[in-house]
């Protein structure tokens, strides 16, 4: 018996996309062989998926793909019934791993923003850093405020959520994850709750982001932004991976009849 | 004599009043001193329990729900007498002033466990997967995430129960507590006179009325911020 770990035979990104992750190093997020099911409803049936440094890879999907289970299993806030997840080559799934620790180097970003409305933008921000990070006020706020700078909502650090729009709200949100200086960050459809006209400042905050290196995991129907910004689109369906590629191939010569239905629903 | 002589002469007698309004307002001291006993311990109490029960530590939390249920179905007069009576037959002798507090600190503390714990439940789930996300422990985001907004969410039901579990420190006369209604009921049997009580009663509406108002004020300083 050997004790071979085989791992599924998803190409390396950064082979492909040359530039963004050197040949054979490590990917920052790895999701191998993931399976979740709810009930008797297997939702993800064995998902493999790798992030490199600095890559955004958009997933895309009908709503019930799985793919937001997925997501929310890449921090534990769902947990998987089997397979793996590795953070820059450290497994975190599985029992004995401090979640709290693991956390702090996912960020994560919601549909519905999940701002504190108890708190201002700064003290959202500043929560984590100083609970969880132990910085002192100061430091903590002088973090917060670089990270409100960087969404571009420094002059908001005193408003509550209430005050705010949903795009404000969506990029304190943001502001709150960055500021905690994650290894990755998720992002559970960032814009589905958003007014149209509100879309386009948080996609650039995004887009920004990708500029400045950080790693992406990006749950959209966003099309347009996937196809300029992604570095990769991967394609679920019934909790599988259908199809996966650079956004070029995949949106212009679908090679699934699964994902060239969904793109002809959504490009109308 | 007419009708609105006799009617002041029983219900707003000078004399009587003048005689007797320094001992109501030793009662009015013990009465104040009871109610912010009564609430900071009860409040700091249910609120605790609720706390522990979001941790639903199954056998805890039932113990809980049992204690709950019992203070908020039985009136707290029962078991103030059974306990200022019952208890130093057991050899456990307690004051009248502590037994009030004990019983109706409990009363309140079973009251605002449910009042905060339904604020908990109520609270956003999407709150506590933000906080945890973030690498905030379950005690930290109870603390810091869950509870501060459950109080907020909670604070109407939660004064109107303080309210009407501090009035209820009248009941403290039947165990002998020297507070507002007891020493009235004492100045009326002497004087034969019903004025101590219209008094006591003026007392407990400028004893009350800041309490009411203050919890209007919360409710809408709360509420504001909220948006």
């Amino acid at each position: 018996m050997s004790l071979t770990i085989t791992r599924p035979a998803v190409r390396n990104p950064g082979q492909d996309r040359g530039g963004a992750a050197a040949i054979g190093a490590r990917p920052t997020l790895e999701v191998v062989g993931l399976k979740k099911s709810f009930g008797t409803v297997e939702v993800l049936k064995s998902v493999s998926l790798q992030v490199a440094k600095s890559e955004m890879v958009f997933v895309l999907g009908r709503s019930g793909s799985g793919k937001s289970t997925m997501l929310r299993c890449c921090n534990r806030l769902e947990e998987p019934n089997s397979g793996d997840i590795l953070l820059e080559g450290e497994k975190i799934t599985g029992r004995g791993v401090n979640l709290d620790r693991l956390r702090r180097r996912i960020g994560m970003v919601f549909q519905s923003f999940n701002l504190y409305p108890h708190l201002d933008a700064r003290g959202n921000v500043t929560l984590a850093l100083r609970k969880v990070l132990k910085l002192s006020r100061d430091e903590a706020d002088a973090r917060a405020i670089t990270a409100l700078t960087r969404v571009g909502l420094a002059d908001k650090a005193a408003n509550y959520p209430s005050q705010l729009s949903g795009g404000q709200q969506q990029r304190v949100a943001i502001a709150r994850a960055i500021a905690l200086e994650p290894a990755v960050m998720l992002f559970d459809e960032p814009t589905s709750a958003l007014d149209p006209e509100l879309v386009g400042d948080v996609l650039g905050v995004m887009r920004e982001l990708k500029q400045d290196g950080m790693t992406m995991l990006v749950v959209s129907h966003e099309m347009a932004f996937a196809r300029e910004a992604a570095d990769r689109v991967v394609f679920m369906a019934d909790g599988e991976i259908v199809e996966e590629g650079p956004p070029e191939e995949l949106f212009g010569n679908p090679q699934h009849e699964r994902t060239r239905a969904f793109l002809a629903r959504y490009s109308q | 004599m007419t009708n609105l002589d006799r009617f002041i002469e029983t219900f707003l007698n000078g004399s009587v009043l003048a005689k007797y309004t320094p001992s109501i307002l030793q009662g009015v001291w013990v009465t104040i001193e009871l109610s912010v006993l009564i609430v900071v311990a009860g409040t700091l109490w249910g609120a605790l329990l609720a706390c522990i029960r979001a941790y639903r530590i199954w056998p805890v939390s039932f113990l809980i729900v049992i204690y709950a249920d019992i203070f908020r179905a039985v009136p707290p007069l029962v078991l103030i007498l059974l306990v200022f009576f019952g208890l130093p037959s057991v050899g456990i002798t307690l004051s009248s002033f502590a037994v009030l507090f004990v019983i109706l600190g409990l009363t309140l503390g079973a009251f605002a466990e449910e009042i905060i714990w339904a604020g908990i439940t109520a609270t956003d789930k999407g709150q506590w997967e933000a906080a945890r996300s973030t690498g905030l422990g379950f005690t930290q985001t109870l603390g810091y995430v869950v509870l501060p907004q459950a109080v907020r969410m909670v604070i109407p039901p939660l004064t109107n129960r303080a309210i009407a579990i501090t009035k209820m420190t009248a009941l403290g006369t039947v165990i002998g507590v020297p507070d507002i209604l007891n020493q009235a009921t004492t100045a009326q049997s002497f004087s034969g006179n019903a004025s101590p009580l219209t008094l006591a009663a003026l007392a407990y509406v400028v004893l009350f009325l800041p309490f009411v108002i203050l919890s209007r004020w919360l409710e809408s300083r709360f509420a504001w911020k909220k948006g």
